[in-house]
């Protein structure tokens, strides 16, 4: 039995060894392996080094002033895509200039739009239009006229730069102002300069305000602000805002300050007869 | 980035709004209004303000009177102003430049002169 048990543990020991020396040939190998890699590291490194240190060596038979005309066609191509990047730089530049411009323009009209109907103030609507031409589109001296159905006339109603006891009421059909009232078409001088002899005869600008077809009265633009040059695009929007957004706010509010007074009437009235 | 506090002096609602929609593009920023002078000397000693924008022709009390106020005022002094008017004579804008305002510009206003004008007073 001895015996047997150190057969087997002999045995068991062989396998032992034999697993160890697997091992240790398959660690040897892999040190071998590492060595090798190190190796081939080192001269790829050398490679590449010499490579980035030496000029670029020409293939085999073919002639120095052909790679010359390569490497001139490459800097030409190149020369050709920068010159597209350069104009497309330029094209987005002015693309954000005038995408800048228009938020600024949209900016102003959101303004105008927003203030004009934030009330139902006949007077409060007038002074918001007042602002408006003031300090969004610069004007100095301007006048707006209400339509007098009953006599067809036009009636100043506020102003700015020039007392509204002196601004002559006008007939339709009369004059610059009363011409663009009647033909309800906006009216822009072509001469905007100050040689106008009369701006109040001459004025820069006529809006008329129109709800739909119906005429309720004009904006009239005299003179503009000293460091006004002279009209730019969004102040042809906001005249164009004006001309509707104006006229159904002066035309809401006269309403609701009619029916209002009314509403009072004949509150009065009733209380009368409940008494 | 700490908040940057403007208070616009604007007798115009219209204005104050306009201002407001441009000052807004500046991020992180809070806007103060005040309808006269009187009203924004109230909201500057209640805030800390880091720059003032005001109107020249206003009830009650003017910016020319606001901005010599301002700089009387060892508290407010080192405060940037910029006068933002209708008036656009010379002798206008020398006369508000020598009481202390840092900038001078007429209306109707360009969104993008008000923005860089606040930047480099601000050093944004």
């Amino acid at each position: 039995m001895d015996n047997e048990k150190k057969d087997k543990l002999f045995e068991k020991g062989e396998e032992f060894l034999e697993m160890f020396r697997q091992g240790q040939e398959f660690t040897q190998e892999l040190m071998r392996e590492n060595e090798r890699l190190r190796y081939r590291e080192v001269q790829l490194e050398e490679a590449l080094k010499s490579k980035l240190d030496s000029p670029p060596t020409l293939p085999e038979g073919q002639e120095a002033s052909d790679q010359l005309r390569i490497y001139m066609e490459r800097i030409k191509e190149l020369e050709t895509r920068l010159g597209e990047v350069e104009k497309e730089n330029v094209n987005f530049a002015q693309r954000y200039i005038d995408v800048e411009e228009q938020n600024n323009n949209l900016a102003n009209l959101y303004v105008a739009s927003f203030q004009l109907h934030s009330t139902l103030d006949y007077e409060e609507v007038l002074q918001i239009i007042l602002e408006i031409i003031i300090n969004l589109i610069g004007a100095e001296k301007f006048a707006i006229f209400m339509l007098d159905e009953k006599d067809n006339i036009l009636l100043p109603a506020a102003s700015e730069g020039i007392e509204l006891n002196d601004i002559q009421p006008v007939g339709l059909g009369q004059g610059v102002v009363g011409k663009a009232a009647e033909s309800h078409s906006s009216y822009y001088n072509e001469n905007p300069s100050d040689s106008r002899v009369d701006p109040f005869e001459d004025p820069l600008v006529c809006i008329p305000l129109l709800i739909k077809e119906e005429l309720i009265g004009v904006i009239t633009l005299y003179t503009l602000l000293q460091q006004k040059e002279g009209f730019v695009a969004v102040d042809f929007e906001l005249f164009s805002l004006l001309a509707g957004h104006a006229a159904t706010a002066i035309f809401s509010s006269r309403l609701y300050t009619e029916s209002k007074r009314k509403l009072s009437t004949y509150q009065g009235f009733l209380d009368l007869l409940s008494q | 980035m700490a908040s940057l506090k403007f208070l616009i002096i604007e007798d115009s609602p219209t204005m104050r709004q306009l201002i407001r929609f441009a000052l807004n593009r500046i991020p992180q920023t809070e806007v103060i209004e005040a309808a006269d002078g009187v009203d924004g000397l109230k909201k500057l000693s209640s805030n800390e303000i880091d720059l003032i924008l005001t109107d020249i022709n206003m009830p009650i009390m003017d910016g020319i009177k606001l901005v010599t106020l301002v700089r009387s005022n060892d508290s407010y002094k080192d405060i940037p102003i910029i006068i933002i008017t209708t008036e656009g004579a010379k002798e206008d804008k020398d006369r508000a430049m020598a009481l202390g305002a840092d900038a001078y510009i007429t209306k109707p206003i360009q969104a993008n002169d008000l923005l860089s004008t606040v930047k480099r007073l601000l050093n944004l």
